[in-house]
Parts: structure tokens; C-alpha cells; sequence
């Protein structure tokens, strides 16, 4: 069951890198995430056929994985899990959009530009999302959530989620393990055990909730989420600020091409 | 399902995060209606449940592959509508954040996709099955019925979205051929997982589905339901008929490639008598109500198409049903 072990690799690699003592993990979370939903929305608003405009946007990542020292092997693993749904899409653009266009010097379609911008749009926005979870822990993009008035009831839940989803998913490996080691040589699970099987996990899994419930509720809890307030000071409105404009100027001009012109 | 970034353009995510955010409001609003502090808390855990339990891979019968179960039904069983609603949008949140599995900005699009009809729509079909009591074969009629539905309004959306955001070039008809096949054979494997689950509950703690204990005043509502699936009809048949494509559909592209036209022309007298008959019968010719222009014409036909096919369907049900009472007093 080596998708439940990295699941589980997952979520402990990213809370441990979230939970580092870096300049940019100390940017306020708030900031982090307009940046990031700012980047996404500008990256996705480019034409489908402007590579090099597009091209400028991975400024962004490049410099932030250096600042914020963050593998990129590590985050292949997800464009490479979305890559497919992305070339799915974008494979048969070179088919049904052939109109000839002379783009850079270089004799090609509208289709495949379509199909490369759609790929790097991709990548880019997963580049991006990745860096705000491994800068930022997962408390604080909550408390970001909540300064921007989502409901309490989702952003529990939200948190609820990430704190039961480690238990669970170590409870499922264990599960997995031991009906593996019973039956070997079959893929995964027999139907006729499909219902007892994950039922039992549920069960258990609402027997622990309540439990669960009953201690927080000593302890307190009457279902609202307590946060640690954070002010937002100079560095990081500096921070966004210049992001924002940045982006907005690889938005308006051909930055590579001017920066090509230039040199 | 889940879609990426990439696959919307900001209009079309910004559109669909607000129609998620309503729905959202009015289930938080429901759910806070019903005063029970102790549900959150279980539709934390069931949300860990749901995406814990979607990495367990079950065998299908004689095939290599394997399916998981669907969250939206399954979540919609347990929890009802509302906070199963709530507790998908949980899910799929983390989904985007710590495993790329559908972006931010698609995040209204995903819970639309799969949480909106997962749990609504999965709702109705659910109470439509339960309103005369619970059984193991209403149990797999419901969670399959409501599997295949749900995942096909789901994968038609992300067809719709993904047009209207101008992401591929693929034509709608091409495309849609292209997604709800898959998502057939998908939804009927997942609406068989759910139901292995929901009927080990129903044996072991019958309690916990949703709407075992159910009195009169919750009771399922036939007109309702009718009236959701006209709603349903009016905008698929009339509001998205406006997208079909005008050109010809695969069988009559080969028969323009054979004789040039995508009609055949016969000249013998019984193919004209039929002709005759048809022409003189057809109410929407062409799918087209004549004296008005095309696309409101289309767009009248999908409408007066989807009234005319449920009303033969409920008539249909209807009859079943009488002569299912007649069989049972005759044995009596």
C-alpha cells in the first residue's frame, strides 16, 4: 500500500517543512495566501498561446524554492500526479486547432502552443500552492482563512480533517497490511470482504469521534477554533506588494522578450 | 475528477466559487439549524474517514483493476445532505492543499462537481429509495443509482467548465463522448463499494444512516423530487442544448461522406409513405420548433424533450408500480 505510506510521508514532510524557522515561513500567513491566489489567477488569465509571456511566471517559484530552500524533486511527485489530466486535455489541441502560425522563428500550430501553455499553467499553479504549504503550517493558513470571514464551520472541519486524516490513514496502512499478509498475491481488497472491512473502520472511526468530542468538550471546546493572533507588520506588506506588482507586470509586459531586446 | 488550475479560467472559477460559497452558506445555516455540537466533531472524523478509505484499493470482480468508494454518497448516507456537503468541502480542501489533487482556484468548480451533486442530488435519489423504509436492496439500488447520476452530472460539468473556460479544443460532443463513458463504468464500481459499506451498517448499526428512523413530517415528497428533476431537465435539455454542436453527429458525418448529404435520399415509394408519415408527425423536426429562430428553437425542443421522456418515465414508474400492488394482493 505504498499510496497510504506516501500519504502519510506527505503530510509529515510538509509539517515538519512548514514548521521551520525560515524568513518566508515567517511572512504572516494571510499575505502568503492572497499572494498565492493572486499568482494562480494572473498565471491562468494568460492567452493560450503566449509561451514566452506565460514563461515569465516561473520567476516566482524559482526564486521562492531558493529562498525558501525547498526541494523541487519533491515537488515533481505532484505535477507529475496531475500531468496526465493535463496532456489528457491538452494532447488532442494539436488535432483540432491547426491553424500554421510562425511563433519566435519557429514554423508551428496554435494547438501545440495551446497544449505547452496549458501544461506550464499547470505545473506553475501546483509550483505555487506547493510553496504556500510548505512555508506556511496548517493552523495558520486557518487563522488566514478566518481573517478573510470564511465560516468557522468550515475552517473547523478543515482543521478536524488534517488532525483525525495521520491517525486514520496509519489505522488504514495497518488494516491493509494485515489483510495483505492473510492474502497474498491479490491486489487489494476481496469484494466479498469490501462492506465488513471498511466498515469496521468507520465504526470505529465514529466511536473515536465521539470519544473525541466528549474529552475536547471537557477540556472546553464549544466549537469554535481558537487562533493565535498575528499582526501584519512592514516586511510582509513589502512582501506582497512586490509580488503583486511583479505579477502584474509580467501580466502587462513581455518581460523575457524586453529582458532578450536588452542584452 | 478533480480539476486543476489549468483547466479554468478565472471567470469560470470565480463563477463557481460563488454558486459553492451559496450553497455552503445555506448548509451552514441548516446545519446550525439542527443544534447537535457533536456532529462536528464526527464530520471531522468522517471527512479523515472518507479520504482515508478512498487510498484502500477494492478489487473488481474479473478484471486486474480497482475502484474506490464515493465520498459524496457515502457522506450523504451517514451524515444528510448538509453536513455531508460541509464535510466534502473539508475533504476536497485538503485534497487540493497537501496532495495538488485539484487546484485553489478550481476549488469551487470541485465542490460543485462532486460535493454539490454528491450530496444533493445523492440526497434526493436517496430519499426517493428510503421513503417506505430501509432495506439491503434499496440500500444497493440507492447507492449505485446515485453513484452513476452523481458522477455523471459531475464529469458533464467539468465538460462545461472546461469548454467555457476555452481550455481545449475539443469539440463538446467529442469530449463529452469522451468523459461520461468512463465515468459510467467509475460511478457503477463506486456505487458498489458504497453499497458494501452502507449495508454492513445497516446491519451491524442501522441507526446511523440517515433517515432509519425517519418520521411523516420528513418524509420523501414525490411532487418535490418531480419538480428537482424538471428543474434538472429544463436546464439540461434547454439551457445546455443551446452548446450542441450543428454538426453532424457521427453517423450522419459518414453518411455525408459516402453520398454527400447527411440524409439519404431514397426514391422507392414505401421510403416516401414513411417520410410522409414522420414529416406529418415529427411535433420538433430537427429538433426545432418551426416559427422560431434556431437556438430558441433548440433550446424549446431540449425542454419540451425532457418533460415529454420523464413524463413517459414517471407514467412508466407509475404503472410498475400498480401492477407490482396487484401482484402482491393476488399472492395475499
Amino acid at each position: 500500500m505504498t499510496r497510504i505510506n506516501d500519504a502519510i510521508y506527505e503530510i509529515i514532510s510538509l509539517d515538519t517543512l512548514a514548521n521551520r524557522n525560515k524568513w518566508v515561513n515567517r511572512i504572516h500567513p494571510l499575505i502568503k495566501l492572497l499572494v498565492t491566489l493572486f499568482y494562480i489567477i494572473i498565471t491562468v488569465s494568460f492567452n493560450r498561446y503566449d509561451i514566452i509571456g506565460l514563461l515569465a511566471m516561473i520567476i516566482y517559484p524559482i526564486l521562492l524554492f531558493g529562498i525558501a530552500d525547498l526541494s523541487l524533486k519533491d515537488c515533481l511527485k505532484r505535477i507529475f500526479l496531475v500531468l496526465p489530466i493535463l496532456i489528457f486535455m491538452g494532447i488532442l489541441n494539436p488535432f483540432f486547432d491547426r491553424t500554421p502560425v510562425l511563433y519566435l522563428g519557429i514554423q508551428t500550430t496554435t494547438g501545440i502552443l495551446s497544449m505547452i501553455t496549458l501544461i506550464m499553467k499547470g505545473s506553475f499553479c501546483i509550483l505555487a500552492s506547493y510553496i504556500l504549504v510548505a512555508t506556511t503550517k496548517i493552523d495558520d493558513i486557518c487563522y488566514s482563512l478566518s481573517i478573510l470571514h470564511i465560516p468557522d464551520i468550515i475552517i473547523t472541519e478543515f482543521i478536524l480533517i488534517y488532525r483525525y486524516l495521520s491517525v486514520l490513514l496509519i489505522e488504514v496502512n495497518r488494516i491493509t497490511q494485515a489483510y495483505s499478509l492473510r492474502a497474498p498475491n491479490q491486489k487489494g481488497i476481496h469484494f466479498k470482504v469490501w462492506g465488513s472491512l471498511t466498515g469496521q473502520l468507520l465504526l470505529r472511526s465514529m466511536d473515536k469521534a465521539n470519544l473525541v468530542y466528549e474529552s475536547m468538550t471537557l477540556r472546553g471546546y464549544n466549537t469554535n477554533y481558537i487562533y493565535l493572533k498575528r499582526k501584519i507588520k512592514g516586511i510582509d506588506w513589502f512582501y506582497g506588494i512586490i509580488w503583486v506588482l511583479l505579477f502584474i507586470l509580467f501580466r502587462r509586459y513581455p518581460i523575457l522578450l524586453i529582458a532578450g531586446g536588452i542584452l | 475528477m478533480h480539476m486543476a488550475d489549468a483547466l479554468v479560467s478565472p471567470a469560470v472559477g470565480g463563477t463557481m466559487i460563488a454558486l459553492s460559497s451559496a450553497v455552503a452558506a445555506y448548509s451552514i445555516h441548516k446545519v446550525k439549524e439542527e443544534n447537535d455540537p457533536k456532529k462536528i466533531p464526527v464530520m471531522g472524523v468522517m471527512g479523515a474517514f472518507v479520504f482515508a478509505s478512498q487510498m484502500i484499493n477494492f478489487t473488481i470482480p474479473g478484471t486486474g483493476s480497482s475502484g474506490h468508494l464515493c465520498g459524496g454518497m457515502l457522506l450523504t448516507a451517514l451524515l444528510g445532505p448538509y453536513a455531508g456537503f460541509l464535510t466534502m468541502i473539508g475533504v476536497l480542501f485538503i485534497q487540493c492543499l497537501l496532495f495538488a489533487d485539484g487546484g485553489i482556484l478550481a476549488l469551487g468548480c470541485n465542490i460543485w462537481n462532486m460535493a454539490f451533486y454528491g450530496c444533493f442530488i445523492g440526497c434526493i435519489i436517496w430519499k426517493f429509495f428510503m421513503k417506505d423504509g430501509m432495506n439491503k436492496k434499496k440500500i444497493i439500488f440507492a447507492s449505485i443509482i446515485g453513484c452513476v447520476l452523481t458522477l455523471q452530472l459531475g464529469a458533464f460539468s467539468v465538460t462545461i467548465e472546461t469548454l467555457l473556460s476555452h481550455i481545449t479544443a475539443l469539440p463538446f460532443k467529442t469530449f463529452t463522448l469522451f468523459m461520461q463513458p468512463i465515468h459510467l463504468l467509475i460511478g457503477s464500481m463506486e456505487g458498489l463499494i458504497t453499497s458494501a459499506i452502507l449495508i454492513f451498517i445497516y446491519e451491524v448499526r442501522p441507526e446511523l444512516l440517515y433517515l432509519y428512523n425517519q418520521d411523516n413530517t420528513n418524509r420523501f415528497s414525490f411532487k418535490k423530487t418531480l419538480v428537482v428533476l424538471m428543474v434538472i431537465t429544463c436546464f439540461i435539455g434547454g439551457g445546455l442544448s443551446l452548446f450542441a454542436s450543428s454538426n453532424p453527429d457521427g453517423l450522419e458525418w459518414s453518411i455525408e461522406k459516402v453520398t454527400g448529404s447527411t440524409e439519404v435520399e431514397s426514391n422507392s415509394s414505401l421510403h416516401k409513405t414513411a417520410e410522409d408519415i414522420q414529416k406529418s408527425t415529427a411535433i420538433l423536426p430537427d429538433y426545432t420548433v418551426p416559427g422560431l429562430n434556431d437556438s430558441l428553437g433548440t433550446s424549446f425542443s431540449g425542454i419540451i424533450g425532457g418533460i415529454v421522456v420523464i413524463s413517459i418515465c414517471t407514467l412508466l414508474a407509475l404503472v410498475i408500480k400498480k401492477i407490482g400492488k396487484k401482484i402482491q394482493n393476488d399472492t395475499n
